[in-house]
């Protein structure tokens, strides 16, 4: 059996730490509220036959198979993996992108004025994103910059920058459609840095063709403190091949998804990365809507003595490859996170100005407006820790030390500007007439998120 | 090309800066924090020694900071505001109170080197410049400035009060503020440059302080001091459109030094911290999750994002100066966040060493001491936050007070 998630049905722990007793009172409540919940069920009309095989993205706990994936055949072998190499070291402190990255960040903004963030509002509510619009952005090329041009990508070098600036201008748009349309360049991009020559052949020519496939970069597990270096996911070698069981849990279009890259401890020496192809036998998904990100259809991966071929493990259990993949994840969520405090700043600051209290612009006052400084100072520091981080990954330095820093300071500020972003706007920002609430749900990911998305 | 690491030819700068904090400011550093107002005599060694090394190559001085006056060519510069900046962190990592002690690298110098014309710029060089703006009845509200400047002739007449002056029994010349018709506001607010020993510019007493007790902090009274007009800096004439922008454009180029000491303070109170808990078995590790080390391991990442952040922006202010990029906004973000993470760093190291940090056998607690002013001087956190939230939402001083 899979190791069971935990549940939140019953009764929940009060703060103190004492479960309640159900006493008789309560036992004739329970039943009164689990038959008034099937009579709502009949009555709406929203009860559906027990075998249901649809994945439903809004509710938790339906499970069903993982997506038909289509045959991944390697058409051509290459005769060695191909990979990017890093960009040349640069010598002086330099703040402006080059020109080719402006023209993709202009291209991409306005992609993500026009085409994510008209959509976000819909896309949460049904935690869907619009038919076609992870497509969409595929066709932009948003996934080819990671895989070198002699596999197919338009990549020449190393371009952790580019990325970073790609996701940040996305997540200005809406972060959980972000998510929904980097979640395939994860997988091509873990592709492209860790495959062997036998994986690249295999599943690369998929992401650069005309019908990318839904994929997901699996890490995280459903369970408190979780530390990615220490998994409860497991993965044994059995007869040359691999056998994994365990539950993967914010896992991006997971109804959609023909492809995992999937986190596993391999036989106990530490986690490794497994590509799981979707219509395996023991692969199945459950949606698992969350507070945020929405529009990603985030879903849970369920592992049952799923069984894999040696050509299965990516990047050959290295440790540092898995250490490599940990930090790129997380400088893109910090990219994310830029985008979208951004997208806060830019929204509230209009807002303060037109909305007048006691004859004048809330602005004008001490209160509201040192609010708006400190939200535009901490972004600016977001961001540089995160291009910091990226420059260095992108010219073959060590970045660990400011990955981890960025991301500290982007999950605590990132979500500081979301809640700040709620507050200025008072009752309206609680409201979704106004898109801040969303983007306050959506920031408090940063902080928890490991995986999905990669640079 | 995004890149943000500091320049190869900045190394040997950089290295210059740590040699002389490691081995002139950190042995003396608690000593005149114990004697304030005792003239720091190690130093002026080291001063000479560092002009020498100034007039051979890039300086690491205030006196580096003049804006670059070429247009650049498209290409990116890493100039002397960066080069400055980097090495005043390296020195306030030492002691920042020795290094604002140090001869000819006063704010004042700094004003000169901003706003002086070619011919004050050579005349004034190799001096000792402090700042005199604040007075008994004004601080961050420069343009209620009292100070009076009377045209006399070819000289002007300057009467009034300043206080806070920094480095101002030690200097040679003050940069004074003051107005020439106190009617007509910030516009009419001019900066001269007095010699110490005019008549009727009298050292009143010297502060004693929390922290940065190794910098005599002056009081001055000023009794028809007579100061020629040509050491007015910038234009005489009372510009109302241009207002303030003379005197002010000072800070563009300050705010970012001051958060550089901050930066230099909190870096040394973290190096010193992690040291300190690695002894007692605690070390932070970047990859594994926050919440699941040592509390303090956990505490020690955050304070080392914030400062990274404090650090970054403050290059950031410096390099778009050397690039002529107008920069009020990033320099004035650079202070916030290096003004009041240096303090947060600074305190919460002294409870993560308990009383081995609160201690006077460590320097933990003087840094602690020590950085509290940098969230004051040249500006203070929440003129910081007024300068920022003006630029943010575009609003004059006069609709968002």
């Amino acid at each position: 059996m899979t190791p069971k998630a935990p549940t939140t049905a019953g009764a929940t722990t009060p703060v103190n730490g004492r479960r309640g007793r159900r006493d008789a009172i309560g036992r004739v409540l329970a039943a009164l509220n689990a038959l008034a919940g099937t009579r709502f069920l009949d009555r709406s009309g929203l009860r559906k036959p027990a075998q249901r095989v649809m994945f439903e993205a809004t509710r938790t706990g339906f499970r069903t198979l993982g997506a038909a994936s289509r045959s991944f055949k390697a058409v051509q072998r290459f005769g060695k993996p191909e990979r990017l190499p890093d960009a040349p070291r640069k010598d002086l402190f330099d703040l402006t992108p080059s020109d080719e990255q402006q023209m993709i960040q202009e291209t991409v903004r306005e992609f993500a004025a026009e085409q994510l963030r008209p959509a976000a509002a819909d896309a949460d509510s049904s935690c869907t994103p619009p038919d076609g619009l992870p497509g969409q952005a595929a066709e932009m090329g948003v996934t080819l910059v990671g895989i070198p041009e002699s596999a197919g990508g338009i990549g020449t070098e190393q371009s952790v920058v580019t990325s970073t600036l790609v996701a940040e201008a996305m997540a200005h748009g809406d972060m959980g459609l972000a998510v929904a349309c980097l979640a395939p360049s994860a997988v091509s991009t873990a592709l492209s840095l860790w495959g062997d020559e036998e994986q690249q052949a295999a599943y690369l020519p998929s992401f650069t063709g005309d019908n990318v496939p839904a994929a997901a970069l699996a890490v995280c597990e459903p369970r408190p403190l979780f530390d990615p270096f220490a998994l409860s996911t497991r993965a044994r070698r059995s007869g040359g091949g691999f056998v994994l069981d365990g539950v993967k849990s914010l896992v991006p279009r997971a109804g959609d998804a023909e492809l995992f890259v999937v986190a596993a401890d391999l036989d106990g020496t530490g986690p490794s990365l497994f590509l799981v192809e979707s219509s395996t036998p023991g692969v199945s998904v459950e949606a698992d809507p969350s507070m945020g990100l929405r529009g990603a259809s985030m879903g849970r991966l369920v592992l049952e003595n799923v069984q894999l071929q040696p050509t299965a493990l990516l990047g050959g259990g290295d440790a540092e490859v898995y250490r490599d993949c940990i930090r790129r994840s997380r400088l893109a969520w910090c990219a994310l996170a830029v985008g979208t405090a951004q997208a806060v700043q830019d929204y509230v600051i209009p807002y303060v100005n037109e909305r007048v209290a006691f004859g004048e612009p809330v602005s004008h006052r001490q209160g509201v407006a040192f609010k708006v400084a400190d939200i535009g100072t901490e972004l600016e520091g977001m961001r540089l820790l995160t291009y910091r981080a990226a420059s260095r990954a992108e010219q073959g330095r060590s970045f660990a030390r400011e990955v981890a820093l960025a991301r500290t300071q982007c999950a605590e500020k990132g979500m500081a500007i979301g809640s700040d972003g709620v507050q200025l706007l008072g009752g309206h920002g609680f409201v979704k007439e106004h898109p801040v609430e969303r983007w306050y749900r959506d920031l408090r990911a940063v902080g928890v998120a490991e995986g999905v998305v990669l640079v | 090309m995004i890149n943000l690491e500091v320049p190869k030819k900045f190394t040997g700068l950089v290295n210059q800066a740590q040699q002389a904090a490691a081995e002139f400011f950190r042995p003396n550093s608690r000593k005149y924090d114990s004697a304030e107002h005792t003239y720091p005599t190690e130093i002026d060694m080291l001063a000479s020694v560092l002009d020498g090394l100034n007039e051979a190559g890039e300086g690491s001085g205030a006196s580096g900071v003049r804006r670059a006056s070429e247009k650049s060519d498209g290409s990116t510069r890493n100039g002397g505001n960066l080069s400055t900046v980097l090495g005043t962190i390296e020195m306030c990592w030492g002691d920042v109170g020795l290094l604002l002690s140090m001869p000819r690298q006063g704010l004042g110098n700094a004003a000169i080197a901003s706003v002086a014309n070619d011919e004050q710029a050579e005349r004034f060089a190799g001096k000792w410049a402090a700042m005199a703006i604040t007075e008994p009845e004004c601080g961050s509200d420069s343009a209620a400035i009292r100070t009076t400047a009377t045209r006399d002739g070819d000289h002007y007449v300057l009467n009034g009060n300043k206080i806070f002056v920094t480095s101002g029994e030690r200097a040679d010349v003050v940069v004074v503020w003051a107005t020439l018709d106190p009617e007509r506001g910030r516009a009419a607010i001019k900066s001269f440059v007095v010699d110490r020993n005019t008549p009727g510019f009298e050292l009143v007493r010297l502060e004693h302080k929390l922290g940065i007790r190794a910098s005599d902090t002056a009081e001055f009274r000023l009794d028809n001091v007579r100061v020629h007009k040509d050491n007015l800096l910038g234009s005489p004439e009372i510009d109302t459109e241009r207002g303030f922008a003379g005197v002010m454009q000072t800070f563009d180029n300050t705010r970012p030094l001051v958060a550089a000491m901050a930066v230099g303070v909190a870096k040394a109170a973290l190096e010193e911290t992690r040291a300190v808990l690695a002894e007692a078995g605690v070390e932070p590790d970047h990859d594994r999750p926050a919440n699941s080390q040592h509390a303090a391991a956990a505490t020690l990442l955050k304070l080392e994002a914030d400062w990274e952040s404090a650090y970054l922006l403050t290059l950031e202010a410096a390099w778009m100066a050397d690039n002529s990029q107008p920069n009020s906004l990033q320099a004035s973000m650079a202070k916030a966040k290096a003004g009041r993470v240096g303090t947060d760093i600074t305190l919460k190291c002294v409870e993560l060493c308990g009383t081995l940090g609160y201690s006077e056998n460590s320097l933990l607690e003087k840094w602690g001491r020590d950085a509290k002013i940098l969230d004051i001087f040249e500006g203070t956190q929440q003129i910081q936050q007024l300068v920022v939230a003006r630029r943010l939402l575009g609003k004059s001083s006069k609709q968002l007070r």
